[in-house]
């Protein structure tokens, strides 16, 4: 099975489901124009809520993911991958956002945040920085 | 249909002497949905059945199935006659076989579905020929379900339905219900003390505690909105009062101040910063942990 969400993880099921098929996506494990199981077996076989996959799929063809075709079922976007990207970007922004909100917590000032990136970026070290 | 009720409670309240069931429970179980009643035992669970089903009258608020009361006579054998329901005993005609219980319990349903009799009488591998009386526990559960499976119940009332089962049998039963649910419009309103189903199958849950709801809502909507949220301090922490909304619990321990939120880290987590603390995490909270720390410890 492709997807395998842990309802016990207290992340939304369909939020982990929407993440699995998008890594299927992205690693070519679902192409674009492939088929996705129905709602109805999908929750069956996981044994979850037919409306958290219901939800899942809603919210992955708003983001373009995947076109449900009324009656045929789901299947992959053709421009999937090309989403990727976008998508990349969106993530990593959560990233920048979280490590933000950490360093900020610990008293660091906008200028000191920006000058530790830019560092990073350029390969440089802050003095008496060191890495894990 | 979608914002349809099944069954709804207003400040339902039950006492037996002096002894306090319901103390002003609230539910709100929408159409479509599958419910999971989550509390202790003797928290209340049982005593919400009977009274939806006409068992035993509140003694004061409001419970209603499908719109009708509850505790009206001639509305509560409608009610019923809507409904399935599996006890928590799973009480059976113990003479009967398998065969003969199904075919006695299909005479009376006009809406009897066959096919899927067939279906779970194959899946669920039940012997015909065997007497109630000498069915495991799981073959007996399985059985009390299929009978208020096939009768075409628009609303299914489950009393701690896997209570007894052990895990491949628990596995089964869930994905009957998931089933179920995903080819017909029916209604799954199920007690239960194992957090682990409810997590799994549940797109709604109350917890109850002491005859109150004190949790409820989405599921996943909970799952988004609770967040742990740890603050580390150099010195002992302190001890502030948040004026965000959603704090359900907080703790000092050493340098270590943790919040629970229902409501989000963000609001939380900004007032939090003037205190300047040394580190700040935020986790997602699992249903369980949602139940340790909402539910009240043993008396």
């Amino acid at each position: 099975m492709l997807f395998r969400p842990n309802p016990s993880l207290g992340v939304p099921i369909y939020l982990q489901l929407m993440e699995q098929v998008k890594h299927a996506v992205e690693t070519g494990a679902l192409r674009p124009g492939e088929q996705l199981p129905g709602i109805r077996p999908l929750a069956e076989e996981l044994v979850i809520n037919p409306n958290t996959v219901a939800k899942a799929y809603r919210e992955l063809e708003h983001e373009g993911v995947i076109e449900l075709r009324h009656g045929a079922g789901a299947f992959v976007s053709a421009n999937a991958r090309a989403k990727k990207v976008t998508d990349s970007l969106r993530a990593g922004q959560t990233i920048v956002a979280s490590a933000v909100e950490r360093l900020r917590a610990r008293g660091l000032s906008e200028d000191e945040i920006r000058r530790l990136f830019e560092a990073e970026l350029a390969g440089l070290r802050t003095p008496g920085g060191h890495r894990g | 249909m979608a914002d349809r009720r099944t069954i709804e409670t207003l400040d339902l309240r039950k006492s037996f002497g002096t002894t306090e069931a319901l103390r002003g429970l609230n539910l709100d179980v929408p159409a479509g949905s599958i419910f999971g009643f989550l509390g202790r035992n003797g928290a209340g669970k049982t005593t919400t059945i009977k009274i939806l089903l006409g068992m035993t009258r509140p003694t004061a608020g409001e419970a209603r199935v499908f719109g009708l009361p509850a505790n009206a006579r001639d509305s509560s054998v409608e009610i019923r006659r809507r409904t399935g329901f599996v006890s928590e005993d799973k009480e059976l005609y113990e003479y009967m076989t398998v065969d003969e219980i199904v075919r006695f319990t299909a005479a009376f349903y006009p809406k009897w579905q066959g096919e899927l009799e067939q279906r779970y009488l194959r899946t669920f591998e039940l012997p015909l020929a065997t007497r109630i009386k000498a069915l495991s526990r799981g073959a007996r559960t399985k059985l009390a379900l299929l009978l208020a499976l096939c009768r075409g119940a628009e609303l299914l009332v489950l009393d701690e339905p896997t209570s007894g089962l052990d895990p491949a049998m628990t596995e089964e039963v869930l994905q009957a219900l998931v089933a179920h649910v995903a080819r017909q419009e029916t209604t799954i309103f199920f007690s239960s003390h194992q957090i682990a189903e409810v997590d799994q199958i549940a797109d709604r849950i109350a917890i109850i505690d002491r005859g109150r709801a004190v949790v409820a809502g989405e599921l996943e909507e909970l799952r988004e909105r609770y967040r742990r949220i740890q603050l580390v301090f150099d010195g002992g922490a302190p001890q502030p009062a948040f004026r965000a909304p959603g704090v359900e619990r907080m703790r000092r321990e050493g340098r270590v101040l943790t919040v629970l939120s229902s409501a989000g880290a963000e609001r939380i987590v900004d007032e939090a910063r003037a205190l300047n603390p040394v580190s700040v995490d935020v986790v997602p909270v699992t249903l369980k942990e949602i139940f340790l720390e909402t539910v009240s410890a043993e008396d």
